[in-house]
């Protein structure tokens, strides 16, 4: 392990760092300036797929080929999609699909 | 009932999915660190500092290995770089916002920028400080979550395997929520397509190649249509 100061300069280079990739887009497109035309179209489109690439994101450490083949998650997938076009409820569907996703894998897919 | 009040009794609802999610992460990441021999004082102060979780993990790693500042940096810079595409999308949302702004951007973790970019808020809400209270919230229980595993860690034996998922469900009920609020779905089917190709293609070093991806296939298709325009005039 790192002694304490070495530790404190990683850290802070690690806060720097994620400080970096969250004020970048502010400080270069501040608000007083009307940004490019690209930037706004990107603006507006880029959400849609950002939350996407945040739902595989936390799927990634599924496993397809071995393992459970994804089911456990397939099915809590699919229960969530479900429950949310009948009841439209963010809270009720969130808690269904992580309830079931931990029973099955503390009861079916266990291991 | 004051502004703020109001504000923040309208966010609580939005951020309880994250109270469980954020509880449980930030209770094995404060307990992980613990048992790799850090001081409670570590994983409270980097939850506070840092507030991305998964750069957390990481940084973990980085602080048991040798001393190298500018590689942490190029790491946390690559592990985060989807932060940017946050901050495009939210420059418009935040454009009209006092000292708030600063806070909001430091503290713009997905789940918080998820939030605050799909939910509508009521209206006679102030939209800022509900955006604020979405942050400051998610903020609190991560730090709480990682301050009871540091201290507590140990003594906590609850079967919560699969409990992780809260923040897979939170991610597909708010793509839901875009879709069903939207009429157009092309650039949500496209994002999906590219993040899941380049999963399969780079493993875990997807993010990077996948926001490259998506950038250049939205400006193609901006293109596209642009030419399309030119031809019908």
């Amino acid at each position: 392990m790192q002694s304490t100061s070495y530790a404190i300069i990683t850290i802070a280079v690690v806060v720097l760092g994620t400080m970096l990739t969250r004020f970048l887009p502010f400080i270069v497109f501040p608000s007083n300036k009307q940004p490019a035309p690209i930037i706004k179209y990107l603006g507006n489109t880029l959400p849609g797929a950002v939350i996407a690439l945040l739902v595989i994101y936390s799927l990634k450490d599924t496993t397809i080929l071995s393992g459970n083949h994804g089911l456990p998650e397939l099915i809590s997938i699919s229960v969530i999609v479900i429950l949310h076009l009948w009841r439209r409820n963010m809270l009720l569907s969130i808690a269904a699909g992580t309830i079931i996703h931990m029973v099955l894998l503390q009861t079916i897919f266990v291991g | 009932m004051s502004v703020q009040k109001a504000a923040f009794r309208a966010a609580l609802p939005h951020t309880l999915p994250i109270l469980a999610g954020f509880l449980f992460l930030g209770i094995s990441y404060g307990f992980l660190m613990i048992s790799k021999g850090f001081l409670p004082l570590y994983p409270i102060f980097m939850s506070m500092f840092i507030f991305a979780g998964s750069m957390e993990f990481v940084t973990m790693g980085l602080l048991l290995t040798t001393f190298n500042p500018l590689a942490a940096f190029i790491l946390t810079l690559t592990v985060n770089a989807r932060h940017i595409f946050y901050g495009i999308s939210m420059l418009d949302k935040f454009k009209h916002m006092g000292k708030k702004k600063l806070y909001l951007i430091f503290g713009m973790c997905d789940e918080s920028f998820a939030i605050n970019y799909a939910t509508r808020v009521p209206n006679g809400i102030d939209k800022d400080w509900f955006m604020f209270f979405v942050t400051l919230l998610n903020h609190i229980y991560w730090v709480g979550g990682a301050t009871i595993g540091a201290i507590l860690g140990k003594y906590i034996h609850i079967d919560t395997t699969g409990i992780d998922f809260v923040m897979a469900a939170l991610f597909i009920v708010i793509f839901l929520e875009q879709w069903l609020q939207n009429a157009q779905h092309s650039f949500s089917l496209l994002g999906l397509f590219i993040s899941g190709c380049c999963l399969l293609l780079f493993n875990d070093n997807f993010i990077i190649p996948a926001m490259i991806c998506i950038v250049v296939s939205f400006l193609l298709l901006k293109k596209v249509k642009e030419v399309k325009a030119d031809a019908v005039n």
